[in-house]
């Protein structure tokens, strides 16, 4: 452009400036239609039952630290009645026409889309996470799990032809604290659409979405023992997956757990499936669209906080773009929103609890050690609740604890590489192997990548995309079965096989 | 006239559709209310084009529109005066007496508009005219057939040499993004017009479908923003057609914020070109003002 010397206008160094003339006024989700008991039970057999020690965990707000409410702590003798109602209740659930469970199905996911404003608001509560996304993800994504499954209920045979699908029985669940609504949808629609009974328990510090999911099937008339839920810790938990009357485990939860349950089922002829830890890589190559890159690499590590299993923590950028893509993405952090959840302009909200961010500070102090370089976003934190900045460390080598070891906060390891094969083999380069990202304009590079990702997901030009019939699930430590699909479907179905009668 | 760049300088990165659209619906879900609401309403009106382009137009609905243009509510003092009212050629010297006295600028479409199918000599003595009768902004039309037929360094060189006939008024280029089709195309077209030396981006003349879409005007914002961050040199850009209600309003100037961010909010640096726009910003800021809706009828039609 030598011929046409642009005449600068009178800005300094050419640098923007954000905040200053416009700003927006505070924007929050009204709350009064969200009506939180003191005090919540067991939800067994249809029935709120106080647990037998009458104890109780209180659960917080993140934001505010401020007490929502307390739950029942179950014990072994609650596990053991939550399952046997789901045993009582298994052979006339089993014994329903598809059609039938269908409908209860679909009751359940037009419920909670009558109240999803309701459900969004408690799932930020109690969970830390933006309105923004509970109104617009968690919510309307649990949902569709329940419509997605109830269209399969009545159609099992042709899902599997010539297999006879039988449901397996009663299925225990444990889910993380990280999705709480969404993630018991996951759970409980295809083990119900397939004529399961389910005992679930929630996460200690974010149990009262799925406690209210149980008003969901009261209203809609879900016979009593279908589904049933236990909160409580980690003891319940435990109880839960060794009780010998279930005849699967599903888990969602760190890799640390997941190995305690394999090793508690192990022998006992229950299946299982396994959905934990990540350390996903995204590959931005030159030729990628660099600004919706940005846009997708901001999506993928500071969505929910980061607090996503197939969070894309570590960002593999090619050697000639680093330095751009890096000052985009920089200046893109900048804008990100971080403050009250219930606000509707809030990009990122709260760190979900004490111990989780302790996780982070320290793994973030590692990387400092280590001599990754640090860029925060500055903004002003609220002095109560629990807060980080969107972080990233630039300088990463792939020996770094940050770049190995899942941070589960909003914390990005920028790497580079120089060719494609050195690309695959840095991300591959981990224990994990929940899901990736590609970056690229290239098609063929796009194929030629995927098949050689150790991932259970690959995204092009994208992240974070969630579909009730798109199969998740993960490689390696990130576990093993998937959910979501006609491939989760079949994780809750036994296949007899053949034309002989079973 | 200047000479003629290589291909090689109207390369640009390759934009994602799906990722482009997605980050303009997530900035679209932005809640602006109250002070934020009546501040961002009183600013789209201080960066309005009024635009009158119908070959119905006369002098006496040009003075109507100068007149709103000088103070578009008259019992409110605390709303601006809009940025500037743009006409057809012939018709700015009626625009250039009435607002006489105001800060108001005078626009002119001009090079064939809206097509732009004319002759380089046509187009430039049309730009002369006009400013010679008092515009102070060009809004000139893109070659589009030549830039689909991917002669990249014609259209640059007419914009050079447009912008050498404006002297020194200010000038506007309309890519007409509806015709363009595709992102990759709009990038490039926005890459050329700045290294042309184009004041403003312009996305639509009006007359084409779709006019201005959030999607379409957040990348010509990015490409405004990465020219200034890799020259010094700020670009303006102007969303027009299509833009009808405060709430369209509202959303993007939500993309300037958290696009370009504080330099670009302010008339000099985005514009809305708008007809029907200015009533509907009136009725809300009078309804933030008495908590009711007025009736349409309340406000002069022009």
């Amino acid at each position: 452009m030598a011929k046409h010397v642009d005449k600068a206008d009178p800005v300094a160094a050419p640098e923007l400036r954000f905040g200053g003339v416009w700003q927006y006024e505070p924007a929050p989700e009204t709350t009064d239609h969200c009506a939180i008991a003191a005090r919540y039970q067991l939800y067994i057999g249809g029935q709120w039952t106080k647990p037998r020690s009458g104890e109780y965990l209180a659960t917080i707000d993140p934001a505010t630290e401020r007490p929502l409410s307390e739950v029942a702590l179950a014990g072994d003798r609650d596990v053991d009645a939550a399952v046997k109602a789901a045993q009582k209740a298994f052979p006339a659930w089993r014994a329903r026409s598809g059609e039938d469970r269908a409908r209860y199905l679909f009751r359940i996911a037009r419920i909670l889309l009558e109240r999803a404003r309701e459900f969004a608001v408690l799932e930020t509560l109690d969970n830390g996470k933006p309105i923004k996304e509970t109104r617009d993800v968690d919510v309307p994504l649990a949902a569709q799990h329940f419509f997605y499954h109830a269209g399969w209920a009545d159609k099992l045979d042709l899902l599997f032809p010539g297999q006879r699908p039988q449901p397996l029985g009663v299925i225990g669940q444990v889910i993380p604290w990280n999705f709480p609504l969404l993630m018991a949808a996951w759970k409980i629609a295809p083990a119900l659409a397939a004529g399961n009974t389910v005992v679930l328990k929630p996460a200690e510090t974010s149990p009262l979405t799925a406690l209210r999911l149980c008003e969901v099937f009261e209203q809609a008339g879900l016979p009593p023992g279908v589904a049933n839920v236990v909160t409580g810790d980690g003891r319940t938990g435990a109880a839960l997956v060794r009780h010998p009357g279930l005849a699967k485990v599903a888990f969602t939860g760190s890799t640390e757990v997941g190995k305690e349950i394999q090793r508690a089922v192990a022998g006992r002829g229950v299946e299982l499936t396994l959905e934990l830890g990540g350390k996903a890589a995204h590959l931005v190559f030159e030729d990628a669209a660099l600004d919706q890159a940005v846009e997708g690499v901001v999506r993928g590590i500071f969505f929910n906080q980061g607090h996503v299993c197939c969070a894309g923590s570590r960002l593999l950028v090619q050697e000639s773009v680093h330095d751009l893509f890096v000052d985009k993405l920089r200046r893109r952090m900048g804008r990100i929103r971080v403050g009250p959840p219930l606000d509707k302009n809030t990009d990122m909200g709260a760190i979900h609890s004490q111990a989780q961010l302790a996780r982070i500070r320290e793994l973030v102090a590692a990387g400092v050690d280590e001599g990754a370089r640090l860029h925060q976003t500055a903004c002003d934190l609220p002095a109560k609740g629990f807060w980080f900045p969107p972080s990233m460390f630039t300088g990463v080598s792939m020996s770094h604890r940050i770049a190995r070891e899942e941070i589960f906060g909003p914390v990005l390891s920028v790497l580079t590489f120089r060719t494609p094969e050195e690309a695959v083999e840095k991300a591959n380069n981990t224990s994990y192997g929940l899901s990736a990202g590609i970056w690229t304009d290239k098609g063929a590079r796009v194929l030629w990548l995927a098949a050689r990702m150790q991932a259970g997901v690959v995204w092009n030009n994208t992240f974070n995309r969630f579909d009730a019939a798109s199969p998740f699930g993960g490689y390696k430590e990130s576990g093993f079965g998937r959910e979501g699909g006609r491939q989760g479907l079949r994780a809750y179905v036994r296949l007899a096989g053949g034309l002989s009668p079973g | 006239m200047a000479a003629s760049l290589s291909p090689v300088e109207f390369r640009v990165p390759p934009v994602d559709a799906v990722a482009l659209e997605t980050r303009a619906a997530d900035l679209a879900t932005r809640s602006i209310k109250k002070r934020a609401k009546v501040q961002g309403l009183c600013l789209a009106v201080s960066m309005m084009d009024l635009t009158t382009l119908e070959g119905m137009d006369s002098p006496g609905k040009v003075r109507q529109l100068c007149g709103k243009a000088r103070r578009p509510l008259p019992t409110r003092p605390d709303v601006p005066p809009c940025a500037a009212v743009c006409v057809y050629p012939d018709l700015v010297p009626i625009a250039v007496e009435a607002l006489r006295g105001s800060p108001v600028q005078v626009a002119s479409v001009a090079t064939g508009f809206p097509a732009g199918r004319t002759d380089r000599q046509t187009k430039l003595r049309e730009v002369e005219l006009a400013v010679a009768a008092g515009a102070t902004e060009i809004d000139m039309v893109i070659d589009r057939g030549a830039f689909l037929a991917g002669r990249y360094g014609l259209v640059y060189d007419e914009i050079c040499a447009v912008k050498e006939a404006c002297g020194a008024a200010h000038l506007k280029v309309i890519l007409e993004t509806g015709e363009l089709r595709t992102y990759d195309n709009m990038r490039r077209a926005c890459r050329i017009a700045l290294l042309a030396g184009a004041d403003f981006l312009k996305t639509s003349t009006g007359k084409v479908t779709p006019a201005s879409t959030l999607p379409t005007v957040l990348l010509l914002l990015e490409a405004v923003r990465d020219h200034f961050l890799e020259t010094g040199r700020m670009v303006g850009v102007k969303a027009a057609g299509g833009i009808r209600t405060s709430k369209d309003a509202l959303r993007y100037l939500v993309l300037v914020a958290e696009t370009c961010g504080d330099l670009w909010l302010s008339p000099r640096w985005f514009r809305f070109g708008a007809s029907s726009l200015l009533n509907d910003v009136l009725l809300q800021l009078e309804k933030e003002r008495t908590g009711r809706y007025q009736r349409p009828a309340d406000f002069s039609a022009d």
